[in-house]
């Protein structure tokens, strides 16, 4: 299947913080939980295109620092009464290294 | 063979009365008609009430809409909004409107509301008169608000004091002329009407009391009032509030029976039994109606009607009048005074705090009341009112209100309160909700907080006053304890005021200590609580607290502000608005070197490199830094800029070194963290070309002397400074400067700026802490020298040089 390439360590993205990585298809931001749970979406708000790795993060949330839309880390999707989506990555946590999937599978701009 | 006949109704007015008789038919019997809507304003059904609100600026115009396009369209209603109906033929059951419909009914229901009474004076047709009625009136005053400075309201009643209210918050000189000799003589007795002209005076309105107004003056456009008495006024804008009468225009070209409203009976039907009518149009049992309470009550029993129950019958209830002037509490119910010997008439007054409270009592029942300055007890004496209570039991306390007269009657138990009232009391005056729907909502939807209560219900959400009553209803529906006002975010029930104070006496250092010490309800946080937090925690322990970056908004935690393509702005300080050539061509150079697109002045009398990408914000900072330029805070809820004119260095005005003296107050503040922004101005002398009287903290000169002015805001609502004192010293500035400044760190709310801050306190309030304590001034401009001991690092500097913070400005990685 498809092979995975590391990116990283857990400890490079700060708690309740986030970090970017540069793809091909632009950029996706790795979100890092209280509870040390890392996400990824495409770097862009569903809104206005606001960079959501510059919002603040709190339970399983960020909010875009442009207008405030609230997105879900889990499934990218704008909490009500706001709709919208970012596309979403999966990302592996081992023994604190990072990885994401390689080619191809990065999510396209919507 | 046919689909059964669905009936058609049809309603004239886009208004309160019909759009509620409306909503409680599609309750009823959701498919029970086909409704068409014709409203002559060209929205949707909107809040009327609230309009003054949308003038004062406490809320948008958006905010106030009641239905929203969706909800006609979800409902199956079609609405012809701008498009007024022209006639009514009773004989093809027909309306034809002035774009050119002409829409069968079944039954009609006419709601046109009432229009304003304009009176007869010459000059009332000029530009620049208008009536305060609908959003269209609102609109033009803005308007003219926006470049005029000096208006009259003809008319001291409720509505007229609304208007001169919002007109003065707007920025305007406001006089108000008044035929009687005192104001809401419908709904106050003459010794509240006094003490709420007096408050009124305070806050800057002027009243012409017995005037008449005989002429509008003006050629082109209105440009002032003339009394019968020779007075006269300047005015740009002159707002008639004089009263209003029913609109029957239409009811009265079709035959229907008038007197002075639409004669209706107990049905809300017309002499026409197809055609009914309810709201400020119609007059049942010689009453017309001017307030909404009775309002609903006519749509309730309409719809009911027109549901088929020919039973619903109405009655109108007793009426009672709040005024809508934040932080005036006004309330009367029934009678204003005595009618007869047999009547006796009780009175509290409290000159000290401006209270007064008279209740008007008949054969051992309360038939009225008149209150000023604490109204927190109105709901209960409208409520013995509105029931007939015998107040026996109690009369002797009844003046001290429901929890001192309960104690002494024995006869209840004052945590039931809101359990003892009748389920279709009207909590919610604005909306018409009653507590039974309030408690329904609660049940059947398991809301928890007042936020959700209001979501669900609307109860509270438009103009507050009946928050307490909505809190109470829900603790006792809930079991849960009355919520304070104001919860600080959904993670918590605690207030702002609340936390701080947990933090100081509970010695809560860090945000997991408040979290778990106040029983947060979520694991760290939200983006409303964590900013607020991390500001109290730095403020209440400066040198212990470590400040937490990723509780900062975006701007606040890279040190500049983010623009709308994700690029950057950076803005140097430049000392009281000096700069040198120096410095000059150090930005110059940081421009061309990093490639920078704009550069620009702002309005705090700097320097503006716009469209900096984040990856580059260290570099340009380094470059900055070694030209000795530090970060102006342009970004933060913290001390910004020292606006200042030229003063007596050089201009030939100046009084004193005002350029000189904001040098030393910016030395003095920058890098110190703020409930929100906060901007000084020292201008040299009364001319004040740097605008001191609209920034937080602004300096006036005078001759010997400098004018301490606080609280002025240039935003999005204009605030003049009030004045704190007059200094004599550079010294006595400094200190109270550091003071003030402290004051409101300490006591304000997160993101609440020095205007609304020194109007909620009262300048009263600041001066006894600043001016006539100077023990505690010391005091508190000690403990803000010591806070800026621990803040005045260059936050450019500690990433630039020192490395603070690198992760923020690299990618983690970079995938081919
Ligand atoms: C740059 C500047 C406009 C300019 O080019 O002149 C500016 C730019 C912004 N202002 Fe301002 N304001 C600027 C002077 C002002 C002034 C004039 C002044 O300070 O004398 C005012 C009115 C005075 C006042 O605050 O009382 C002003 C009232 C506001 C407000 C309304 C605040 C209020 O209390 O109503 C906001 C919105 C807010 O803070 O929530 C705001 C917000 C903003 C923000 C931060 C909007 C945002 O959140 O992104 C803008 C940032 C643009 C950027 O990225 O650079 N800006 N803003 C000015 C920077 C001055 C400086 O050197 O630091
Ligand atoms: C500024 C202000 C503040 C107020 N404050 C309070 C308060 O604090 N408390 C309180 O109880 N009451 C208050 N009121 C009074 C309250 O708003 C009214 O009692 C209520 O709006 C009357 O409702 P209505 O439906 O009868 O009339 P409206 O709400 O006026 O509705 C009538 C509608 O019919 C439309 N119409 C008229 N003729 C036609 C036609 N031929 N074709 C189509 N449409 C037509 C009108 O444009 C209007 O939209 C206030 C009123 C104002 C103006
Ligand atoms: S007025 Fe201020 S906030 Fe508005 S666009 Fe201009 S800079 Fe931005
Ligand atoms: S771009 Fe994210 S909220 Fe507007």
């Amino acid at each position: 299947m498809s092979a995975w390439i590391e990116i990283g360590k857990l400890d490079d993205i700060p708690i309740r913080g986030s970090r970017i990585v540069e793809t091909p298809a632009g950029q996706l931001a790795l979100f890092r939980t209280s509870d040390d749970g890392v996400f990824a979406l495409v770097n862009r708000c569903p809104h206005r295109g606001g960079p959501l790795s510059e919002g603040l993060v709190s339970g399983k949330v960020v909010v875009c620092p442009l207008h405030g839309w609230t997105i879900d880390l889990e499934s990218g999707s704008a909490t009500a009464p706001d709709e919208g989506c970012t596309p979403r990555m999966t990302v592996r946590v081992e023994n604190g290294r990072l990885w994401l999937p390689s080619g191809g599978t990065f999510p396209h701009d919507p | 063979m046919h689909p059964p006949h669905r009936r058609r109704l049809v309603v004239i007015g886009n208004g309160m009365a019909g759009m509620r008789t409306v909503e409680e038919l599609l309750a009823r019997c959701p498919a029970g008609y086909a409704i068409t809507v014709f409203g002559d304003e060209p929205l949707v059904n909107y809040n009327r009430i609230m309009l003054s609100s949308v003038l004062a600026g406490d809320k948008s115009a958006e905010e106030i809409a009641i239905n929203a396009h969706s909800w006609y369209e979800e409902n199956g209603l079609t609405l012809h909004a701008g498009d007024a109906v022209l006639s009514i033929c009773r004989k093809t059951r027909t309306v034809t409107s002035a774009s050119g419909h002409t829409v069968p009914y079944d039954k009609l229901l006419i709601a046109t509301g009432s229009k304003p009474l304009m009176p007869p004076l010459p000059g009332i047709e000029l530009p620049g008169v208008v009536a305060f009625r609908q959003m269209s009136d609102v609109q033009a005053m803005l308007e003219t608000a926006q470049t005029k400075r000096r208006a009259a309201v003809i008319g001291g009643g409720l509505l007229g004091l609304e208007a001169a209210w919002g007109l003065k918050r707007r920025g305007m000189d406001v006089a108000v002329a008044h035929l009687m000799p005192s104001l809401m003589e419908r709904q106050l007795d003459r010794e509240a009407a006094a003490l709420l002209q007096r408050e009124l005076t305070e806050r800057g309105l002027h009243f012409f009391m017995n005037a008449q107004s005989e002429e509008i003056l003006g050629e082109t456009r209105a440009e002032g009032l003339l009394f019968a008495d020779g007075r006269s006024v300047p005015a740009d804008l002159v707002v008639v509030a004089t009263g209003i009468r029913p609109n029957v225009a239409l009811a009265k070209a079709c035959g229907l029976d008038i007197n002075r409203g639409i004669a209706v009976g107990n049905g809300m039907e017309t002499s026409d039994p197809d055609i009914y009518a309810v709201g400020e149009c119609v007059e049942h049992g010689g009453q017309t109606f001017g307030l909404v309470a009775p309002l609903w009550e006519q749509a309730k029993v309409c719809a009911a009607r027109l549901a088929g129950d020919a039973t619903a019958s109405y009655t109108t209830p007793p009426l009672s009048t709040r005024l809508k002037i934040t932080g005036i509490d006004v309330f009367s119910a029934g009678q204003l005074a005595t009618q007869s010997d047999d009547d006796s008439e009780l009175v509290l007054r409290d000159s000290g705090r401006g209270v007064y409270r008279k209740l008007i009592l008949r054969e051992g029942r309360l038939v009225g009341a008149v209150m000023y300055g604490d109204v927190a007890e109105s709901g209960w004496y409208f409520e013995l009112i509105r029931n007939h209570s015998d107040i026996s039991p109690f009369r002797d306390r009844i003046l001290l209100g429901r929890a001192l007269s309960h104690a002494c009657a024995h006869d209840k138990d004052m945590e039931t309160d809101v359990a003892d009232l009748s389920d279709d009391t009207q909590i919610c005056g604005c909306n018409g909700i009653s507590k039974g729907a309030i408690a329904a909502a609660i049940k059947s939807k398991q809301l928890t907080t007042l936020n959700e209560v209001r979501a669900h219900t609307k109860a509270s959400a438009s103009c507050g006053q009946c928050t307490s009553a909505v809190q109470a209803i829900l603790a006792h529906v809930t079991g849960a304890a009355a919520p304070l006002p104001e919860t600080m975010c959904g993670c918590t029930d605690l207030s702002h005021d609340a936390v701080r104070k947990e933090i100081l006496t509970q010695k809560l250092k860090t945000q997991e200590m408040v979290f778990s010490a106040l029983a947060w309800r979520s694991a760290d946080g939200c983006a409303k609580c964590r900013p607020a937090l991390n500001y109290y925690l730095l403020c209440a322990w400066p040198g212990e607290y470590v400040d937490d970056s990723r509780s900062r908004f975006v701007n606040e935690r890279l040190h500049a502000n983010i623009q709308k393509d994700g690029t950057y702005s950076v803005i140097p300080r430049m000392w009281g608005g000096l700069t040198n050539p120096a410095e000059l061509r150090a930005i110059a150079a940081a421009a061309e070197k990093h490639g920078v697109p704009a550069v620009k002045v702002t309005g705090g009398q700097r320097i503006d490199l716009l469209g900096v990408p984040k990856e580059r914000l260290p570099a340009i900072w380094a470059d900055l830094n070694a030209a000795g330029l530090v970060s102006g805070h342009a970004y933060g809820k913290s001390l910004r800029t020292v606006k200042t004119c030229v003063g007596s260095e050089w201009c030939r005005f100046g009084t004193q070194d005002s350029t000189g003296l904001g040098v030393k107050l910016e030395k003095m503040t920058w890098g110190s963290w703020t409930p929100h922004k906060f901007k000084m101005a020292v201008s040299g002398c009364p001319r004040n070309c740097a605008e001191a009287s609209i920034k937080d903290f602004g300096i006036v000169c005078v001759e010997g002397g400098y004018d301490i002015m606080v609280g002025g805001n240039g935003g999005i609502e204009v605030r003049v400074t009030d004045q704190l004192t007059r200094a004599v010293s550079e010294e006595e500035v400094m200190e109270f400067c550091a003071a003030f400044l402290q004051l409101y760190r300490e006591e304000a709310r997160y993101l609440e700026r020095t205007a609304p801050w020194v109007e909620r306190m009262g300048i009263a309030y600041v001066k006894k802490r600043l001016v006539d304590d100077a023990a505690g001034r010391k005091a508190l401009a000690g403990r803000f020298a010591h806070a800026q001991r621990y803040s005045q690092d260059d936050p450019w500097f500690e990433r630039a040089g020192r490395g603070a913070d690198a992760h923020e400005f690299k990618s983690l990685a970079v995938v081919e």
